[in-house]
């Protein structure tokens, strides 16, 4: 597993590749070390000229700016952060449960309709989701989820990405795999759980990644207007968008801790996708 | 169980079609729980949207059968939705494509370095789509007075004596919005591609080799690409997704409206009239004509690919 398969590589391509790779990765990651830095900055910092891109003196207290206006609020921050993360575990561990569970016939068997389902989730995707929000709401509102846990976990339970991505990796998986599971008498829910989950596992973990992170970034803030069920993301841009200019190092101390669990994700997930060596006994 | 076996080596016709159906109920319970949900927030929306776009609607008395007249003024009588279209075409087509392409070669080219040093490059190529405001930090670095730090860097060099308007001045603004546009667009395409190149048959390559591909070149284009054509798919759809529907990045970094309207987007539109002039009906009327000039591009990139 350790060793690095060798086959038809050059010394001087993976020099190259390697060189390639350092220059365009540190155009991506610069802007993002800036604003890690810009939340590391002083006040004084960050209104010196010129401005400079390293801080001098860093300090945490833009993240003490923070914590001291979050004390303030009526409900605890603790309960905006458990709102957060209870809101975007439940409903992406659901979401990567229903879309699988959709995806399978998708992929792999024939039944009326079946074109017609696929081809309406994925041309969904290709909707502006700025012109559903409105009947998105008067559902909500119809079945009285407004102001609710459910208006926050619910929707993204189907949420069309999902559904697509997993059928599409669930479609590479090889007939005759299985074919011998229907011999062998497992059911469409064994074969499902028990063989096509396990052979799609980088991309259910992929997955994980895209379902957290943009359920964690959604503010839900046309949903909910009590205290006691809004998120993170809705808070934290209540207090640091007012606008105040001297409020830029926060703001940017903000933007740095909302960033932090959809990293943690990341690395938890992605360092699997990585180690999983997944159908390669499977041959058609 | 035995209906299965039985009905399996049956022909499919049209007349049995009811009793496939029941043949195949297990598949419609696996689709059940997602479907319903699914119709519930995203198929009624749509429709409705759809719907709403032969209407004249402003959120507070009821809607208005307005016939085809949104779709007429939009293209008859609406010189800014050109401007609009001009702009997302260049999203679309240059934007678009160079960052489909830069998913795939970097997803690539990172797969080909020792797993440690991969998860890393991952992150960093991915970090920019993790969070959902971490853009806005290009505003401190292309801002238009000297504590820009673009500007306050090229006038220490003296290339510039005075602050340049790189968001508002129209000449410049849409070239460093497609700069942090293509900045932020290694995102679900890339992680699908990373995932894809992980789900090949390690076998094959060895095959490859017995077969007489010489180079990792040869690799990509015999063997890797055809591979994972579903993947590329997917991160087509993504891209065009993506592409066509730019708009929080327009607003962020060059303003709403921006100056001139010139870095005004299809999308930027929409939001224009369906959010702050209370037109949802022409705004839902702009957004199903993009749709099929979505739906357009899918399917010709389908073509191209052959497959779904």
């Amino acid at each position: 597993m350790g060793k690095k398969n060798k086959l038809n590589r050059s010394t001087a391509g993976d020099v190259c590749i390697f060189i390639v790779l350092a220059l365009f990765g540190s155009f991506m990651a610069l802007p993002l070390v800036y604003a890690i830095v810009q939340a590391l900055k002083p006040l004084e910092e960050i209104f010196i000229f010129p401005p400079r891109f390293f801080v001098r003196r860093p300090t945490l207290e833009n993240f003490g700016t923070l914590f001291q206006l979050t004390g303030n609020l009526w409900v605890p921050f603790s309960r905006y952060v458990f709102n957060s993360l209870f809101v975007s575990v439940v409903s992406t561990i659901g979401h990567v449960i229903f879309a699988s569970m959709a995806a399978y016939p998708l992929a792999k068997y024939n039944f009326p309709g079946k074109n017609f389902i696929f081809n309406i989730v994925v041309m969904s995707l290709l909707f502006t989701p700025e012109v559903t929000e409105i009947p998105r709401y008067m559902v909500l509102a119809k079945t009285g989820m407004i102001n609710s846990y459910w208006a926050l976990l619910l929707p993204p339970l189907a949420m069309p990405l999902g559904l697509y991505l997993m059928r599409q990796f669930m479609s590479q998986i090889p007939d005759s795999v299985l074919e011998a599971a229907k011999i062998d008498g497992a059911s469409i829910h064994q074969t499902l759980w028990r063989i096509v989950m396990p052979a799609v596992k980088p991309a259910w973990l992929t997955l994980i990644i895209f379902a957290f992170q943009s359920i964690w970034n959604r503010t839900g803030m046309a949903y909910i207007y009590v205290e006691q069920y809004k998120v993170l993301p809705t808070i934290l841009r209540q207090l640091t968008q007012s606008s105040n200019i001297a409020r830029a190092g926060v703001a940017a101390a903000s933007t740095v801790l909302l960033m932090i669990p959809p990293i943690i994700i990341f690395v938890i997930t992605q360092s699997n996708v990585i180690e999983t060596m997944s159908y390669s006994g499977m041959k058609d | 169980m035995k209906e299965n076996v039985n009905y399996a080596t049956i022909p499919k016709k049209k007349n049995n079609w009811w009793k496939e159906v029941k043949r195949n109920k297990d598949c419609y319970l696996l689709l059940l729980p997602y479907m319903s949900v699914f119709t519930l927030f995203t198929v009624i929306p749509v429709l409705a949207s759809i719907g709403l776009s032969f209407t004249y609607f402003n959120l507070l008395e009821p809607p208005q059968w307005r016939g085809w007249l949104n779709y007429i003024r939009l293209f008859l009588d609406d010189d800014v939705f050109l401007i609009a279209v001009k702009n997302t075409l260049v999203f679309a087509f240059v934007t678009g494509p160079i960052s489909y392409f830069a998913c795939l070669i970097f997803a690539w080219l990172i797969n080909e370095l020792p797993p440690k040093l991969r998860a890393f490059m991952t992150l960093v190529f991915y970090a920019p789509s993790i969070s959902g405001s971490a853009f806005v930090i290009w505003k401190y670095i292309l801002s238009g007075d000297m504590y820009g730090l673009l500007n306050s860097t090229l006038m220490k060099w003296g290339i510039l004596t005075e602050p340049v308007q790189w968001l508002t001045n129209p000449l410049y603004n849409m070239k460093f919005i497609i700069v942090v546009q293509l900045w932020l667009s290694l995102g679900a395409s890339f992680l699908a591609f990373i995932a894809g190149l992980q789900s090949i048959d390690k076998s094959m390559y060895e095959a490859g080799a017995i077969d007489g591909i010489r180079n990792r070149w040869q690799e990509l284009w015999f063997i890797t690409l055809p591979s994972m054509k579903p993947q590329l798919m997917f991160g087509a759809v993504m891209q065009i997704a993506a592409s066509f529907g730019v708009s929080s990045i327009c607003m962020e970094l060059a303003g709403f409206p921006s100056t001139n309207y010139s870095a005004r987007t299809v999308v930027t539109h929409i939001y224009d009239f369906g959010t702050v002039r209370y037109e949802m009906g022409y705004a839902s009327a702009i957004a199903t004509v993009l749709f099929v000039a979505m739906i357009i591009t899918r399917n010709i990139i389908g073509k191209l690919l052959k497959t779904d």
